[in-house]
């Protein structure tokens, strides 16, 4: 029996599957019809008993969640689906949503009404033009089909190029037509986020995983995954294997399965180190190969599930190059609304491009740490708890490494080696 | 061409409140202008009765809102970690040479520009180049330079998944400001990569 479980992806190989004719074709909008026809509290009660974890990283359960929208208030409450995938590796909700739009959909449509909401806006990153095309196709034609407009509705939002926006009070900000800047919480935003009102925050593939759960029931969804991390998701396997692409698996699958099922890593390479979740999770190295990827699991070995973008590099990967490239990544990405992540991203790049071009000192790692201990923790956000997650992890596995540029008095790797065309670079 | 109240009030409606038709505004004055002009800051300013000051602040700090003109094709190559080590890094260093322009220069013929952009959400066809924000997946040095030298000739390649033909940097600025250009039923559903699980699964592995 496979390993894999396509329910997302179940039809992404129909060559109109982003139609509203093919989702109809597979079922599409019977299950917004049921949960219509619920009581809200029961389809939160389901979507609780379903054991669903947010899949944009935190892992919180959606049900309670959305149990935290306080009722009877008559205020106006909102959903807002984060579309703005940016995390360095993430690449699951971006083909989700080229593929199959209407499911994500279709899921706003049965979260509003568990959440007493009569608006839900879509944030989607504004690099991706055609995905964005798809997006606002859907949302016509589901209007043209009634599936929205008769007490939902649903607005695009398109983003301009900041991953801070992928945090949830910022995202809120931006939204409201400000620079996009988290937000002190409490208030959180189930009491005070879109407009001050009470808003639900959820990821493109927690939304997209409701309409499945209400037609198959919890326990359907309860009978995949693991004790505490039910279901199944997409892990999004990338970096130097040979066959790179989108998983949907139970959680807790390991590596070392996935890497089976992708033809391994690159032929004649071995696995040096890999993310489980993104840039933002502590790498993890081959001695990981079997960690249960699920919440629980992965937490247990040192890192985060994240948003279970396994991205694989192999041993003639150089470690330094890589973490000082995903540093300059957070330096620009930073707000600038904090110092520890404004002024500490910015003095992580320093002393990381003096460590990977063999210019700096063994007292450098230590004053990289002591930055990190400064960042963690003490940020805004977790956008710079993030940036040190790459430096702590790989100083603990790799400082090793770190020493070799020094007593190399240079990066000893030759970059050539680790493109996917060696030989043909100019 | 210039900015037209109508479609501008046509963005507004689709919020409760003005304020937040800021992102897309910006983004239909640069499909009009083809950057965010000081005339552009003034009318959204206007039109939401907020500070030019306010709509600076919001122009400023996201990326893709450009003060000064970028080419007819916007490209931008991929340089965070995964795509830069698996050849990101070459491409852009090759297309700076071959273009003989810096990171945000523009050729001088006014037809492509050059960005390094990060993660753009499709490390499993690093590496990545994207032009307009279409996506140019599984991309080589040749395949890159290949791109530019059509985009400069007026026949760049189609994207490998996005429409049949790469629209300009305006007309892609009209669909971010959710602007129907009636291209979503073309191309790809789905590359070989996103459909990789689903197929092993087919196969019973």
């Amino acid at each position: 029996m496979s390993k894999l479980t396509p329910v997302l992806s179940a039809h992404w190989d129909e060559k109109d599957s982003f139609t509203i004719e093919a989702y109809t074709r597979h079922g599409g909008y019977t299950a917004s019809k049921k949960a219509l026809a619920m009581d809200p509290d029961a389809v939160i009660q389901l979507v609780k008993d379903s054991g669903l974890r947010g899949r944009g990283g935190a892992g919180f359960p959606t049900g309670m969640k959305w149990g935290f929208i306080p009722q009877g208030d008559d205020k106006d409450h909102y959903l807002v689906v984060n579309a703005d995938e940016s995390e360095p590796g993430t690449c699951k909700d971006t083909p989700l949503l080229m593929a199959n739009p209407h499911v994500l959909i279709e899921g706003c449509i049965i979260a509003c009404h568990a959440i007493r909401a009569k608006h839900a806006f879509i944030y989607i990153r504004g690099e991706v033009t055609h995905v964005v095309r798809r997006v606002n196709a859907a949302i016509v034609d589901a209007y043209k089909a009634g599936h929205l407009g008769n007490g939902i509705d649903v607005t695009l939002h398109i983003g301009a190029g900041a991953y801070i926006c992928g945090e949830e009070t910022a995202l809120l900000d931006s939204l409201e037509g400000f620079r996009g800047q988290p937000r002190l919480r409490p208030p959180f935003p189930a009491i005070a986020g879109l407009y001050a009102r009470p808003t639900v925050v959820n990821n493109v593939e927690s939304i997209s995983s409701v309409p499945a759960i209400i037609n198959n029931g919890a326990e359907w969804y309860q009978s995949m995954g693991t004790e505490k991390s039910k279901g199944a998701t997409l892990y999004s396997l990338s970096g130097h294997v040979n066959n790179p692409g989108q998983f949907e698996a139970p959680l807790g699958i390991t590596l070392r399965e996935i890497l089976e099922l992708a033809g391994g890593v690159r032929t004649g390479h071995r696995l040096k180190f890999w993310t489980p979740g993104g840039s933002s999770t502590p790498l993890f190295t081959d001695a990981h190969l079997d960690t249960p990827l699920d919440y629980e699991g992965v937490a247990a070995a040192g890192s985060m599930l994240g948003t279970k973008a396994l991205q694989i590099f192999d041993e003639t990967t150089c470690v330094v190059r890589a973490v000082l490239r995903w540093t300059e990544f957070y330096k620009h990405e930073s707000c600038g609304k904090c110092t520890p992540c404004r002024e500490g991203t910015w003095w992580l790049v320093q002393i990381l491009r003096d460590l990977e071009n063999g210019t700096g000192t063994e007292a450098d790692l230590e004053k990289l740490l002591d930055l990190c201990d400064n960042i963690m923790g003490r940020s805004f956000c977790a956008l710079g708890d993030g940036a040190t997650s790459p430096i702590t992890s790989s100083i603990k596995y790799f400082r090793d490494e770190y020493i070799a540029h020094l007593t190399n008095g240079a990066c000893p790797f030759d970059p050539v080696k680790s493109t996917l065309f060696t030989g043909a670079v100019n | 061409m210039t900015l037209n109240n109508e479609v501008m009030q046509s963005i507004i409606k689709r919020y409760p409140r003005s304020r937040s038709a800021i992102m897309p505004l910006l983004h239909y004055v640069q499909s009009v202008s083809g950057y965010v002009t000081n005339e552009g800051i003034e009318k959204i300013s206007e039109i939401l009765d907020i500070e030019t000051a306010e709509v600076s602040a919001v122009a400023t700090f996201y990326t893709q809102y450009k003060r000064k003109p970028v080419g007819e094709y916007h490209v931008g190559v991929c340089t965070n970690t995964l795509c830069a080590v698996m050849g990101g890094d070459a491409i852009f260093s090759a297309l700076k040479d071959h273009l003989d322009i810096e990171n945000d220069g523009v050729t001088a013929d006014g037809k492509v520009s050059l960005e390094h952009i990060e993660c753009n959400a499709a490390c499993d066809y690093a590496p990545v180049v994207m032009a307009n924000w279409e996506f140019y997946d599984n991309q080589t040095v040749e395949s890159a330079k290949a791109l530019v030298d059509g985009a400069r000739a007026g026949n760049p390649p189609a994207p490998t998944r996005g429409p049949n033909r790469l629209v300009t940097y305006k007309e892609a600025s009209a669909v971010l400001a959710g602007l129907d250009d009636g291209l979503a039923r073309e191309g790809l559903q789905a590359g070989e990569p996103t459909l990789l699980g689903l197929k092993l699964s087919k196969e019973g592995k």
